[in-house]
């Protein structure tokens, strides 16, 4: 298992987000959750444009075995999806932190939901392993 | 083994276990006014003679008359090599047999069929089957909505002919999903889709549903109609008549860039009528949409090995994975019907598909000219039809149909209380069945009838 990015925020979902210069929010999910869904063959994004509660759906990634459901992790606005998804799902499973981002959002006041440091999501995922 | 695996005293048990006192009480969230406390015309246990005789006394009652209705069921030949390998206990008691490891044969029997139907389409592909043409455009228009999510309407236009009860079944089906369906007006003269109002259609809609032929036989202008529902961007549903495809424009070829999502009633081909089932419904969509449809889809593939192989795909979709963000909650297909079809289609081929269209359509066409040669009786529409047609009368059509029945011949559907705005109205249909002698014998009696 990969370290994890300090430069990013963590979900109890397995969701990674980071904020952008630019006042958005970029987010993934995490290199656990990649491993355990197995090669990815399929992503469904929202479309741009599209509205996000947190909390609420925004994306299924799909394995052989699984189909996960990936929920916002703030409430806003999509202002990009990753399309490069589209040919090649498994960008998330190589490079989740990276050329597997799945989409960019611009966040509402709604505010953001829990979110967890680098150091909160390690202790959650110790966790999880007992 | 037994037939029946409980005995009371295992039923009481388990009862007993649960904390439930009697079989009743498992069911208690079912409206009262919704329970039948008896079934009026089912006797008291029979002996197996008995039953048969009943059975033999109440199937006479159907007789076996010449039947000129068609209406969404088409009665063609069934050559008999088709039942006689499907009622093969291997194909006839299979229960969902889907598993890679054991179903082998059915598993490539499913993928023949989903290709035979892709090829007729046109389509990039097309699931195992829904249960029968009209459930399978309630499925098709749920799978437009979750396909077309820029839209946000999930108003479901249909044009004027498509056919009322599967309109009935869509609105049931996705009652609970607040879909809302609207028809487009009927061109009363040509008897197809008033296109003259289109331009000015400015409410949004998630799809646009063609069927073709109409339920009145006439043929509709697809193309005109695909381009403009994808201009509005919406989906375009095609529901069609899989014999017809022998000779009409396959749907992936309507309008500029195509239909997106092809459903329809797969009777016709091979599965008896049998006073309205089990039939099957065929679906089939474009590349991008291919995740959106309801339904099994089999897939071939190389093993472990490297051999062929054929499994369910795409699976993803589907409840014992989704659960209830599945496309449907439809998790099996109408195997038996799917196998006969198969066998149909591969004893016919494309030229003996054609020809069974090409006959039927002649001898509606045949029918048509004798029945309107009678006084009384005039041919409704003016446009192109497709085997079947409607007439009108010169007076009310159910004693008409009924002196006809007297005489052994079912004479169409009288469309003058679905259809008010259409009068006297009939609608007929002849297939390849229906020889000349046959044809003829109806256009007597009709005359007999009318000139009375």
């Amino acid at each position: 298992m990969s370290e994890l990015p300090g430069d990013l925020e963590y979900t109890k979902d397995h969701e990674w987000l980071r904020k952008e210069e630019d006042g958005s929010v970029t987010v993934g999910i995490t290199d656990y959750a990649q491993a355990a869904l197995g090669d990815l063959v399929y992503v469904e994004l929202p479309e741009v444009e599209q509205e996000l509660e947190v909390g609420g759906d925004m994306a299924v990634v799909e394995s052989v075995k699984a189909a996960s459901d990936v929920y916002a992790p703030v409430s806003g606005v999509v202002l990009a999806i990753n399309e490069e998804l589209a040919d090649d799902s498994e960008k998330i499973n190589a490079d989740p932190y990276g050329d597997g981002w799945i989409v960019r959002i611009q966040p509402g006041d709604d505010g953001v939901g829990e979110l967890m440091t680098p150091d909160e999501y390690q202790v959650f995922l110790d966790e999880l392993e007992d | 083994m037994p037939f029946i695996p409980h005995t009371k005293d295992d039923v009481q048990s388990m009862l007993k276990a649960i904390g439930a006192d009697s079989i009743d009480d498992l069911f208690d969230e079912i409206p009262a006014d919704l329970l039948i406390s008896e079934l009026n015309g089912v006797p008291d246990a029979l002996s197996e003679m008995e039953i048969v005789r009943l059975m033999h006394a109440r199937a006479a009652k159907d007789g076996a008359p010449l039947c000129f209705i068609g209406a969404g069921a088409y009665e063609h030949h069934i050559p008999a090599v088709v039942w006689d390998i499907a009622t093969r206990g291997e194909y006839y008691s299979a229960y969902t047999p889907y598993q890679a490891e054991a179903s082998q044969g059915t598993l490539q029997t499913i993928y023949e069929y989903q290709t035979m139907i892709t090829s007729l389409t046109g389509m990039y592909a097309s699931n195992a089957s829904l249960y029968d043409g009209a459930s399978g455009l309630a499925e098709a228009t749920l799978m437009a909505v979750r396909g077309n999510r820029a839209s946000q309407s999930k108003r479901v236009l249909l044009a004027s002919g498509v056919n009322a009860t599967y309109q009935s079944v869509a609105e049931s089906i996705t009652g609970n999903q607040q879909l809302t369906f609207d028809r487009l007006p009927l061109a009363i003269e040509n008897g197809t889709t008033d296109t003259a109002g289109l331009a000015e259609h400015d409410d949004p809609f998630v799809a646009l549903v063609i069927q073709q032929p109409s339920f009145f036989g006439t043929l509709e202008d697809i193309d005109a109609l695909t381009d403009w529902a994808h201009a509005k961007g919406a989906l375009v549903i095609a529901l069609v008549n899989p014999t017809s495809l022998a000779v009409l424009k396959a749907p992936r070829d309507w309008g500029e860039s195509g239909a997106d999502i092809v459903c329809g009633e797969g009777q016709p081909l091979g599965v008896p009528l049998s006073s309205g089932g089990p039939y099957f419904g065929f679906m089939a969509c474009t590349q991008k949409l291919i995740r959106q449809m309801p339904g099994r889809i089999v897939g071939r593939t190389t093993d472990l090995d490297g051999q062929p192989g054929f499994t369910l795909t795409l699976q993803a979709r589907e409840q014992h994975i989704r659960r209830s963000k599945a496309t449907s909650n439809i998790c099996t297909n109408q195997g038996l019907m799917v196998t006969a079809a198969t066998i149909y289609l591969s004893l016919l081929g494309p030229e003996g598909l054609k020809q069974v269209a090409l006959t039927s359509h002649s001898q509606t066409a045949k029918l048509l000219d004798k029945l309107c040669a009678i006084d009384g009786v005039e041919q409704t529409f003016s446009g192109s039809f497709f085997h079947e047609a409607v007439v009108t009368l010169d007076r009310p059509v159910a004693p008409v149909l009924d002196a006809l029945a007297e005489n052994n011949i079912l004479g169409g559907l009288d469309l003058s209380l679905t259809h008010p705005d259409l009068g006297n109205s009939l609608l007929i249909c002849a297939t390849e069945t229906k020889t000349d002698a046959d044809l003829q014998l109806y256009a007597s009696e009709l005359s007999c009838v009318l000139g009375d």
